[in-house]
């Protein structure tokens, strides 16, 4: 049953970064592929971790999972945010 | 279907090293060239932890995925802009081009030299049958180490010299650093959104370097590692435009830088004078002697890579120092 | 299991593949920049999946520096300005 849970949940994640990186590639400017890209590192690694967790019976290693995702998460929503910022500056040439 | 997977998934894992190593090579921007080898440093890091060698993984993830490419950003600040590729392509006169051909190809000689040799070095050392020599002599010694990763063994305990010339190598580069004067000026304050980031990436830094540093004696880890992740936290900080980032000044800053070498030595000359051979540890005391050399390390390993990324000495954070050269720089206020 | 975690692995290289071409196309640094991440968020992917499948839990510590240190390069390339200008 957990196994079955599993494989639908690291399945589903793929999904979405194959989904975020064949956006990254295909959209047509820089701020679309950043709507992309934040389904692969957030919605991606989430369910994949999720997957990865449930396989896992150490509380401790579940732990360490929450806080990779947890950075990736800050790291990913943070850097968004100063990619699109230094992009507007260039744009409007300040 | 498991053994075919594998295969392409190496395959795919090859190309994109290779592809990422010449891409960052063949590029003339700088700032290209360096995003493209922070890419090949992740990619390495995944390699090595396919390789099952998550000591290399770890310290690649923490200086070649991490580090390096804020340092070498660093670095490519105070460069004065290159030419643009035209101009630096379209050659002279003939005589220019005609040299620049020669050397290129001699280059291009001396890389093939290198790369066929590694490979005759590495088919010869595959095709001994004592190959694995090494790591069962390891293995059989291992309990007399003082630490249960073998890999932390012989950095600090079998192959110790090499370890204590490694941290003197560092400590000459950072007298490097230091003779290049002041450092430059830092960075303004961040945003809100960084300095979100930062109020707790930084403490998890530091706990992970720790962590790393504590795990190195039984599983993958170590000063480097440790000390990489440390220095991190404060690249981290100066990046936020933060005036205090870790670093003490003066004598206090020249002792840490020392640290490493001075504990390393200090360890190995008692033990000298207790009749023991330099650096040969009682096996009852190796595992806490490893661990006192190992803090030392990682504390002047981060304050050599922060320094670095500093690019000479650090300015006084005092406060009235900071504000006067404000009011110089600055006829307004 | 194995098999289905090899599965996702080899999802996840085509994932950083697709991210490769675009960190060599650009055109913009931020683009390129993008790229990285998505690299290193599939490399962190499959850190943890090659932790289970080859039973390596220090793989799970490479994937936490990883993620710890991403932010950090994005930091340095962008927004980021010296107190003064030349």
């Amino acid at each position: 049953m957990i196994n079955i849970l599993s494989s639908i949940l690291i399945l589903a994640g793929v999904f979405f970064y194959l989904a975020g990186s064949i956006g990254l590639l295909r959209l047509p400017d820089l701020y679309s592929r950043l709507h992309a890209l934040t389904k692969a590192d957030n919605l991606g690694l989430g369910l994949l971790i999720a997957g990865v967790a449930l396989q896992s019976q150490d509380l401790l290693i579940m732990l360490k999972l929450l806080l990779v995702w947890l950075s990736v998460l800050a790291a990913s929503a943070t850097s968004a945010h100063l990619i699109a910022r230094q992009a507007r500056r260039q744009e409007t040439g300040s | 279907m498991n053994s075919a997977g594998l295969i392409v998934f190496d395959a795919l894992l090859l190309l994109s090293i290779v592809g990422l190593a010449w891409a960052s090579l063949a590029t003339t921007d700088v700032r290209r060239s360096i995003i493209l080898f922070m890419a090949l440093g992740l990619v390495l890091a995944v390699a090595w932890g396919r390789l099952l060698a998550p000591d290399v993984a770890l310290a690649e993830a923490a200086i070649g995925a991490g580090l390096s490419g804020a340092l070498l950003l660093a670095a490519a600040h105070g460069q004065p802009s290159p030419l643009p590729p035209e101009s630096t392509n379209a050659p002279r006169n003939h005589g220019a081009a005609g040299m620049g051909m020669v050397l290129r190809w001699a280059i291009t000689l001396l890389c093939a030299a290198l790369a066929g040799t590694l490979v005759w070095a590495l088919l010869h050392a595959f095709s001994n049958p004592q190959h694995d020599m090494l790591p069962r002599a390891i293995s059989a010694n291992l309990a007399a180490s003082g630490v249960s990763n073998p890999v932390t063994a012989v950095l600090l305990n079998f192959r110790a010299y090499d370890t204590l010339l490694e941290l003197a190598v560092l400590l000459t580069a950072v007298l490097g650093t230091f003779a290049l004067g002041q450092a430059t000026p830092g960075y303004r304050p961040a945003g809100l959104v960084f300095d979100g980031l930062v109020r707790w990436l930084v403490p998890v830094l530091i706990l992970t370097a720790g962590y790393l540093l504590w795990a190195g004696a039984h599983a993958p880890g170590g000063a480097f590692q440790a000390g990489a992740t440390l220095a991190a936290a404060g690249v981290v900080l100066r990046l936020a435009g933060r005036t205090r980032i870790g670093l003490p000044v003066g004598f206090m800053l020249r002792m840490i830088m020392a640290a490493g070498v001075g504990v390393f030595l200090l360890v190995g000359l008692t033990l000298l004078l207790l009749g023991r051979p330099f650096l040969g540890y009682p096996p009852a005391w190796a595992g806490s002697l490893i661990l006192m050399i190992e803090t030392a390390a990682m504390f002047s390993i981060a304050a050599t890579l922060l320094l670095a990324f500093l690019g000479g000495q650090p300015e006084s954070t005092d406060v009235n120092a900071v504000a006067n050269r404000q009011r110089e720089e600055d006829p307004r206020c | 299991m194995t098999e289905l975690f090899m599965l996702s692995a080899l999802g996840l290289m085509l994932s950083l593949f697709l991210g490769l071409l675009r960190v060599l196309l650009g055109p913009g640094i931020g683009d390129r920049m993008l790229a990285t991440q998505l690299i290193g968020t599939s490399g962190v992917g499959m850190l943890l999946l090659f932790n289970e499948v080859f039973n390596q839990p220090a793989l799970l510590d490479v994937a936490l520096l990883l993620a710890l240190l991403a932010a950090v390069a994005a930091a340095a390339f962008t927004g980021q300005q010296k107190t003064h200008h030349d």
